[in-house]
């Protein structure tokens, strides 16, 4: 996505967050279009609120729950594919454990198919609705110092949001152990780091993710408590930050693996809650930009 | 003819007029070859200045190439137990046109070959469909689970060319040096995948940027190095030869290089992808180009081509790979590695030709002689005696390499609209054409 493209997206949504806010409404409902919602992996937060943002545009909205369907009787994922699509959908949202599906499907299916997370690689919604949280609190995105925290390697999030920031003028820095780091991190124009302290110097925002508790079976880290002592945030480390930095989490949060309760907790700080406010009218914008670039011929 | 039983004399065949291509004797010369029913009987220069004798078939070579057949020291042929991948005959038809008359096909079948039973079932399978020769490698590991070793004597003693657990590693270092040790009293070769397993890990494509961008979990190119450096050390110890089939990295070449002057008896083989490709082809999640090790990058890529040109790689294989679509149209992580390659090796390899990297005779070395002699199969030379394998090349015919033509059951490989220059017009396994037009 351009610049322009994020900028028009993120204005939209600033628009249906403040109707949201005031009458739980958003400006412009686009009723009789269908939503399949495809989440081979689960999901609560990403996947209630594309629901959501279907329903207060007034879309038919189709939940599939995929532990439960055809998947496991050994249907092949193009072959669900196919099959919803054959219902004509007007999208489709798609959550995969696996990089690239839903490249791999937008080439078979010929409605318009909404990345909700694949593998390691992209969740740009949620980039979005981080962007929009930040600009929201900050008033800006441009020269703002942002910190992401945690298992790199392993999160789409962070790849997502290391992608948006760097394209709105943002510096990001990226802390992990070496274990948790990817290779070549540089090219996506952002900063490395090995230690909270000099990752957080002089932040404005600090990004923390998601520690999966399976990652210590691979022996990337040794123990959850030692991680926490070196790479969770409390409010000794938090302290090298600037005095106003606020904190984020993509959630669901592990208290006190990656993030001290207190700190998750405090109002004054934590932007955790809002960013799951945002995320519905994050999704209304992409909902109705993708609905009327279809009636407008355009791609999906 | 009372009484006496009448036998049709051996076919002859003369070939006149074109230019003959032997790596094993050095000749590069225009002339002639006669051959008679499954052998070569005469080759020279002078050969048939006065005509081509009339008994004999004739072939007129003029303005081609005639060498020794291609010897694939490396390709996965999936029968038995997959053969909706592939069966001998088609990939035969598929190699036959791709210049090869020979292929070593890997024991990762079902079930593995690792005794003298399978290896008999891949003769007789090969003796009914296949139209060239087929050697079966037998594995180093019983079930290739790298826990007991094979009978490779009686494997070998049953014309067993080389042991290799194909795309699994033998990761237990002390079972490794055992067998190295052991194939040495016998002489036998081993062939090692280069990647260390637990290096390797659940990786999918080369590690770096893309990689990163990608969201794929990765094999470093330290797993074939440290694979490659302690085998070369065990190999050492054991005074064993041992054959890395597959380079792809530039620290692998280099362990090779060093270990080849320092006297080890090493020898190294790559397959055209990883001199051709990149990992970038891997972009957009192409499964098609998930091989095994993967793809690298540029500065890989080209250090393995360096090693095909200064000869730290001795041999060009082709590490066919052929897989059903439906282990190929699947999110990346799922999908099988390998590609289909029989008919890309020739042309590849004959850019290192046509940009001035090699002469003919040594690029073509690497298919022919260079296979024969490191893994004892007939073949790979023009000589009085030797089987009548051969290839009849046009190498300055233009043409467009597409996987979509391959003659192979499977068309998994990335090349779409490559450019490539020179073919096989004719192949001919023990004297008789298994491709091509003509006599």
């Amino acid at each position: 996505m351009s610049r322009t493209e994020i900028v028009h997206l993120i204005d939209r949504a600033d628009l249906i967050a403040d109707c949201l806010a005031q009458d739980n409404r958003p400006p412009d409902p686009l009723p009789g279009h269908l939503l399949i919602s495809l989440f081979f992996e689960n999901s609560t937060r990403t996947r209630a609120s594309f629901q959501i943002a279907g329903q207060h545009l007034g879309f038919n909205v189709v939940d599939m729950s995929l532990a439960t369907s055809s998947t496991g009787k050994g249907e092949t994922l193009l072959d669900t594919a196919m099959t919803l699509n054959a219902m004509r959908p007007d999208v489709l949202v798609v959550r995969h454990a696996m990089s690239g599906v839903p490249h791999l499907l937008s080439h078979k299916v010929n409605c318009a198919v909404i990345n909700a997370g694949d593998g390691n690689h992209e969740h740009p919604t949620q980039a979005l609705t981080d962007a929009l949280t930040i600009r929201r609190r900050k008033g800006t995105l441009e020269g703002l110092t942002v910190a992401i925290c945690g298992d790199i390697m392993h999160s789409r999030v962070a790849r997502s949001n290391m992608r948006l920031l760097t394209i709105m003028g943002s510096t990001v820095r990226v802390v992990a152990p070496a274990t948790l780091m990817p290779a070549g991190i540089e090219a996506f124009g952002v900063q490395p780091f090995e230690s909270m302290a000099e990752g957080l110097d002089g932040a404005d925002v600090v990004m923390m993710l998601r520690l999966q508790l399976e990652r210590m079976q691979g022996s990337l880290v040794p123990s959850t408590r030692e991680y926490f002592r070196f790479f969770g945030l409390d409010s000794d480390k938090l302290r090298a930050a600037k005095d106003d930095a606020v904190i984020m989490h993509p959630g669901p949060i592990n208290r006190g693996t990656e993030l001290d309760s207190v700190l998750a907790d405090d109002i004054g700080r934590s932007l955790i809650l809002e960013q799951v406010a945002h995320g519905v009218a994050v999704r209304i914008a992409v909902l109705e930009a993708l609905v009327q670039n279809a009636a407008a011929g355009g791609p999906g | 003819m009372a009484g006496k039983r009448f036998r049709a004399p051996p076919r002859r065949t003369a070939y006149t007029g074109g230019r003959l291509v032997d790596p094993a004797s050095g000749l590069d010369a225009q002339g002639g070859l006669l051959t008679e029913g499954k052998q070569i009987i005469d080759v020279g220069p002078g050969l048939f200045t006065d005509g081509a004798p009339e008994d004999a078939i004739h072939v007129d070579c003029t303005g081609l190439v005639l060498a020794p057949g291609l010897i694939d020291t490396r390709a996965h042929l999936r029968e038995p137990g997959a053969e909706h991948k592939e069966t001998l005959f088609t990939a035969s038809r598929s190699a036959a046109v791709g210049g090869i008359t020979s292929m070593l096909c890997t024991p990762d079948t079902d079930p593995v070959i690792d005794g003298v039973a399978e290896v008999e079932f891949i003769s007789r399978r090969a003796r009914e469909t296949s139209l060239v020769k087929v050697f079966a490698m037998a594995a180093i590991t019983v079930g290739s689970r790298g826990e007991a070793l094979t009978e490779m004597g009686l494997l070998a003693e049953n014309g067993v060319p080389a042991f290799t657990d194909a795309n699994r590693a033998v990761e237990n270092a002390g079972l490794m040096f055992r067998a190295l040790k052991y194939a040495r009293s016998l002489d036998l070769l081993l062939v090692q995948h280069p990647e260390h397993p637990a290096l390797a890990g659940n990786g999918t494509m080369n590690a770096g940027v893309l990689a990163t961008r990608l969201g794929l979990p990765s094999r470093p190119p330290i797993a074939e190095m440290i694979l490659i450096e302690r085998d070369l050390r065990l190999a050492e110890a054991a005074g064993s030869r041992i054959h890395f089939p597959l380079l792809s990295t530039r620290g692998a070449v280099e362990a090779v290089a060093a270990a080849k002057a320092r006297g080890v008896a090493v020898t190294a083989g790559t397959a055209p992808h990883y001199f051709a490709l990149t990992e970038s082809e891997v972009e957009g999640w192409r499964t098609f180009a998930k091989v095994s090790p993967p793809l690298r990058s540029e500065a890989d890529r080209s250090a393995v081509a360096q090693a095909v040109v200064n000869g730290v790689i001795d041999v060009i294989a082709s590490d066919h790979s052929p897989h059903h679509e439906d282990s190929k149209r699947l999110p990346f992580e799922q999908a099988d590695f390998g590609m289909a390659a029989l008919e890309a090796v020739l042309p590849l390899a004959l850019e290192f030709v046509h940009s001035g990297q090699l002469s003919l005779i040594e690029l073509l070395r690497r298919v022919t002689w260079n296979p024969a002699s490191i893994f004892g199969v007939p073949g790979g030379r023009l000589a009085p005696g030797e089987p009548a394998d051969l290839v009849l090349l046009d190498l300055d015919h233009a043409w467009v390499l597409d996987a979509k033509e391959f003659r192979s059951k499977s068309q998994n490989a990335p090349y779409t609209a490559h450019p490539v220059r020179g073919r096989a017009v004719r192949t001919v396994v023990d004297g008789r054409p298994v491709f091509g037009e003509g006599p």
